[in-house]
C-alpha cells in the first residue's frame, strides 16, 4: 500500500465477502424450495430468498467495485484519494441501507414493505433485481454520486492513466444507467424496454469496462509487463464490448412486444458479444506469460487467470448457446437462462471482485502477499468454487434442455408444475453442487485467518514472504 | 498485437465504435417507440377509461406483491412458478378462473409442493390482477411463447 487513503477499501471487501456469505446461504435454501416446494413457506417464501440472493449479489459486487477503485485510483493517480472521509461515510450509509433493505424483505410483507416506503409516491419496486424501496435506490444513488466524485476528483487532480480513465468512464456508466430504475410506466413494454438498459447495459456494457480496469490493473502490478502494451489491449477489449454489447441489447427485445427487426440486431450483434470475453482471455494469458517478475501473490494470479476463463465460459460460451432469436424463442425464461445467469455472474464479476480482493487484501494489511498455507487454502477455494459452479451451471443446462423438450418442443406439450417434478433430480444434484460452493467459500474465509495468524507468528509462515 | 497497430488507434477505436453504436441504438429506439403503438395494446391503458384505471391498479399490485419473485411474465422474472404472460389464454380467456386461482391458495402453502402465498386481496383487487394479466397476454409477442403452457 502505497497511499494511507487507500486503507479505505478495506471495510469495503469486508462488508462484500460477509454479503457473500448471506447471498450463498439464500441460494442454497432456493435451491432446497426447488424439490422441496414448501420448505421453510410460508415464513420465507420462494420470492423473497430470491431477492435476498439476487440483491445482496449486486450489493456486494458493488461493495467490491467500489473497495477497487479506492484501493487502486490512488495508485494509478499518485496521489492520496479525494475525500477519505467521505468514503469511509459513504461505506456505513451503504452497508445500513443494504441491512435494513434486508431486514425489511425478511420481516416485513412485501407489500407492507411498499406501503412503508411509499412506493406508490414513485413506484419502483417490484421487478426483477430493482426490488429495492424506492428510497434505497435513492440512497444508492446518493452513494454512487459521491463516491465517483470522490474518485473523479482524485484522478483530475493527479496522474491521468488509462485504466484509472476506463474505470471512471465505466462507473460513470454504472450510475447514469441505474436512473433507469426510476423509469416505471404502466406500458409493460416500454418498462421492460428500458428494464434492460440497467440490467443488459451494465453486465454486457459499463461493467466490462470496470472488469477490464480491474483486471488491467492487477495485470500491471503482477507481471510487470510494460504499461503501453496492457493499456492497449485494454481498449481493444473495451472497444468489442461496446461495439457489440450495446445493440445487443436487442437480444432481450424478440418476445416483449418489441418490433420484430430486434430478431436480428440482436441475433447478430450478441453473436459477437463473445469476442470482447475472449480477447480478455488470450490478454491474461499473454500477459502472465510474458511476465518480468514472479509476484509472490500467486494466488492473486490464479484469480485473475480464472476471471478470464471463467468469465469467456459463462457469459461468451453459455451466452452464445441461447442469444440466437429462433433458439431463443425456446430457452427464453428457462433453466438455460439460469444456468447462464450463475456462470456469467459468477465468472465475470465475481472472480474479479476476488481477485482484486486477493490481491489488494494482504497488501492493506501491510504486506505484500500472504503465507504460503493462506495461498494454499486459497487457491483451494478457487478450485472448490469455480468447479462446483461449472456443474451448477451443467445440471441447470440439463434441466432446461428437458424442460424445454417436454414443455415446449414437443407436440404434447406438458404443464410448467409437472415438468418441474420430472427434472427434479437435476435440481437436487444442482443443490449438492452448492454445497460443494459452500465448503469453497468456507475455506477461502478460513485463509483470511490463516494468513493474520501466519502474520503473527512468522516462524510458522512459508517461503512467501522471503522471496518477496 | 502488432507494433503497427498503436495504442491510439485502440483508443479512437474505442471512442469513435461506442459513440457510433450508442447513436444507432438511440435511433433504434426512436424507430421502436413509433412501432410500439400498434403492438403493445397501449390503448387499453388511457387512465380515463375503467379498464386502464384497472390494469393500472393491477400492475401495481402485481408489483408491490413481487409476483416476479416466482413467475415469469413474457419469460422475465423467475422460473420457479409458471409463466403468467399467457395464464390468461391458458385458462380459456376467463378472469374468473385466475382470480379462483389466486382466491383459493391455502395460507399455510401444500404440503410437498411449490407452493403460491395467500395474499388476501380484495374482490377489487383481484379483478384489477386478472386484468393485468389479461392485458399482457394481448401484447404483440411475435408468436412467444411457443405453445399453451408457456
Ligand atoms: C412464493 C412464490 C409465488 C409468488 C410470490 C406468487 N406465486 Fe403464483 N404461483 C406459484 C406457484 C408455485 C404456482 C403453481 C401452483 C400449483 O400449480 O400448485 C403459482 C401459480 C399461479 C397461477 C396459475 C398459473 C398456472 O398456469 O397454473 C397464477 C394465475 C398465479 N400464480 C398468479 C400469481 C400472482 C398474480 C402473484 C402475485 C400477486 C403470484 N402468483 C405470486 C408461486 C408464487
Ligand atoms: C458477464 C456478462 C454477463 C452476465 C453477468 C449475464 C447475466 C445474465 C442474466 C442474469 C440473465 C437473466 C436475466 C433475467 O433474469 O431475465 C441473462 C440473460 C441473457 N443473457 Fe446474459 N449475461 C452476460 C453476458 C451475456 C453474453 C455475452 C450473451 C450473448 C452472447 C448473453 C446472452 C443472454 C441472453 C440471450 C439472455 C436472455 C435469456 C432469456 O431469454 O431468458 N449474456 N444474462
Ligand atoms: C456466486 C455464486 C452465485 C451467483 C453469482 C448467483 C447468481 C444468481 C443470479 C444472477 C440469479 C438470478 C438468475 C436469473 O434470473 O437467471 C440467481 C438465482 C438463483 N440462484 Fe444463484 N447465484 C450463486 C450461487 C448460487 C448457489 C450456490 C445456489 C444454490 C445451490 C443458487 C441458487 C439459485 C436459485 C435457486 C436461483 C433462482 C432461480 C429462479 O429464479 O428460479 N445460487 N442466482
Ligand atoms: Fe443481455
Amino acid at each position: 500500500m502505497k497511499y494511507k487513503s487507500q486503507a479505505v477499501a478495506k471495510p469495503y471487501f469486508i462488508a462484500a465477502i460477509a454479503l457473500f456469505v448471506a447471498q450463498i446461504l439464500f441460494g442454497l435454501i432456493m435451491g432446497l424450495q426447488y424439490v422441496i416446494g414448501d420448505f421453510l413457506f410460508p415464513e420465507i417464501p420462494f420470492n423473497v430468498a430470491r431477492m435476498v440472493h439476487t440483491n445482496t449479489l449486486i450489493v456486494w459486487l458493488l461493495m467490491a467495485f467500489m473497495g477497487a477503485s479506492y484501493y487502486l485510483v490512488p495508485e494509478e493517480a499518485e496521489r492520496e484519494l479525494a475525500a477519505p472521509w467521505l468514503a469511509v461515510a459513504m461505506f456505513w450509509i451503504f452497508l445500513i441501507a443494504a441491512g435494513l433493505t434486508v431486514i425489511g424483505y425478511l420481516f416485513v410483507p412485501y407489500s407492507g414493505l411498499a406501503k412503508m416506503t411509499g412506493n406508490a409516491i414513485l413506484p419502483t419496486m417490484g421487478r426483477e433485481f430493482l426490488e429495492q424501496p424506492t428510497i434505497t435506490k435513492v440512497g444508492i444513488v446518493i452513494v454512487a454520486l459521491a463516491f465517483l466524485a470522490n474518485v473523479a476528483l482524485t484522478v483530475l487532480k493527479g496522474r491521468k492513466t488509462v485504466v484509472s480513465l476506463v474505470l471512471l468512464i465505466g462507473l460513470t456508466g454504472l450510475a447514469v444507467f441505474f436512473l433507469f430504475a426510476f423509469y416505471n410506466p404502466t406500458n409493460l413494454v416500454l418498462d421492460k424496454y428500458y428494464w434492460w438498459w440497467v440490467v443488459h447495459l451494465w453486465v454486457e456494457g459499463v461493467w466490462e469496462l470496470i472488469l477490464g480496469a480491474i483486471l488491467a490493473f492487477v495485470l500491471i502490478k503482477t507481471t510487470g509487463v510494460d504499461r503501453e502494451v496492457i493499456e492497449k489491449w485494454l481498449y481493444v477489449i473495451i472497444a468489442m464490448a461496446l461495439i457489440t454489447g450495446i445493440i445487443g441489447t436487442g437480444h432481450h427485445y424478440y418476445w416483449i412486444g418489441a418490433p420484430e427487426y430486434w430478431q436480428w440486431w440482436g441475433s447478430i450483434f450478441s453473436a459477437l458479444e463473445p469476442i470482447p470475453f475472449f480477447l480478455m482471455t488470450i490478454f491474461a494469458f499473454n500477459m502472465v506469460n510474458r511476465r518480468r517478475r514472479n509476484h509472490p501473490n500467486k494466488a492473486a494470479v490464479l484469480w485473475a487467470l480464472g476471471t478470464a476463463v471463467m468469465a469467456f465460459l459463462g457469459a461468451g460460451v453459455w451466452g452464445f448457446l441461447h442469444t440466437l432469436a429462433p433458439i431463443n424463442f425456446y430457452t427464453h425464461g428457462t433453466q438455460i437462462t439460469a444456468a447462464h445467469g450463475h456462470l456469467a455472474f459468477f465468472g465475470a464479476y465475481v472472480l474479479i471482485s476476488l481477485t482484486i480482493i486477493s490481491y489488494a487484501m494482504p497488501l492493506l494489511n501491510g504486506r505484500e502477499a500472504n503465507s504460503m498455507r493462506s495461498q494454499v487454502l486459497e487457491m483451494w477455494s478457487f478450485w472448490l468454487m469455480a468447479v462446483s459452479m461449472v456443474f451448477i451451471t451443467l445440471f441447470l443446462t440439463a434441466a432446461g434442455i428437458l424442460q424445454v423438450y417436454l414443455q415446449r418442443f414437443n407436440e404434447a406439450p406438458q404443464q410448467f408444475m409437472v415438468v418441474q417434478d420430472k427434472v427434479a433430480l437435476f435440481y437436487w444434484l444442482r443443490e449438492l453442487a452448492g454445497v460443494v460452493f459452500l465448503i469453497g467459500l468456507v475455506v477461502y474465509i478460513w485463509s483470511f485467518f490463516a494468513a493474520a495468524k501466519d502474520a503473527k507468528e512468522p516462524a510458522v509462515s512459508s517461503e512467501a514472504a522471503a522471496s518477496a | 498485437m502488432p507494433q503497427t497497430f498503436t495504442k491510439s488507434m485502440a483508443r479512437n477505436i474505442f471512442y469513435g465504435g461506442s459513440l457510433f453504436f450508442l447513436l444507432l441504438f438511440l435511433a433504434l429506439t426512436f424507430d421502436t417507440s413509433r412501432a410500439l403503438p400498434e403492438r403493445d395494446r397501449r390503448d387499453q391503458l388511457d387512465t380515463a377509461s375503467e379498464v386502464g384505471q384497472k390494469i393500472a391498479h393491477g400492475k401495481m399490485l402485481w408489483e408491490t406483491n413481487n409476483c416476479i419473485g416466482c413467475h415469469s411474465l413474457l419469460g422475465e422474472g423467475a422460473y420457479f412458478a409458471p409463466e403468467l404472460g399467457n395464464v390468461y389464454v391458458r385458462f380459456g380467456n376467463s378472469k374468473d378462473a385466475i382470480k379462483a386461482f389466486i382466491r383459493s391458495r391455502p395460507a399455510e402453502g401444500i404440503a410437498g409442493r411449490r407452493s403460491m402465498p395467500q395474499f388476501n386481496f380484495s374482490d377489487e383487487e383481484l379483478d384489477a390482477i386478472a386484468e393485468f394479466l389479461k392485458y399482457s397476454s394481448e401484447i404483440n409477442t411475435a408468436g412467444w411463447p411457443p405453445n399453451i403452457q408457456g
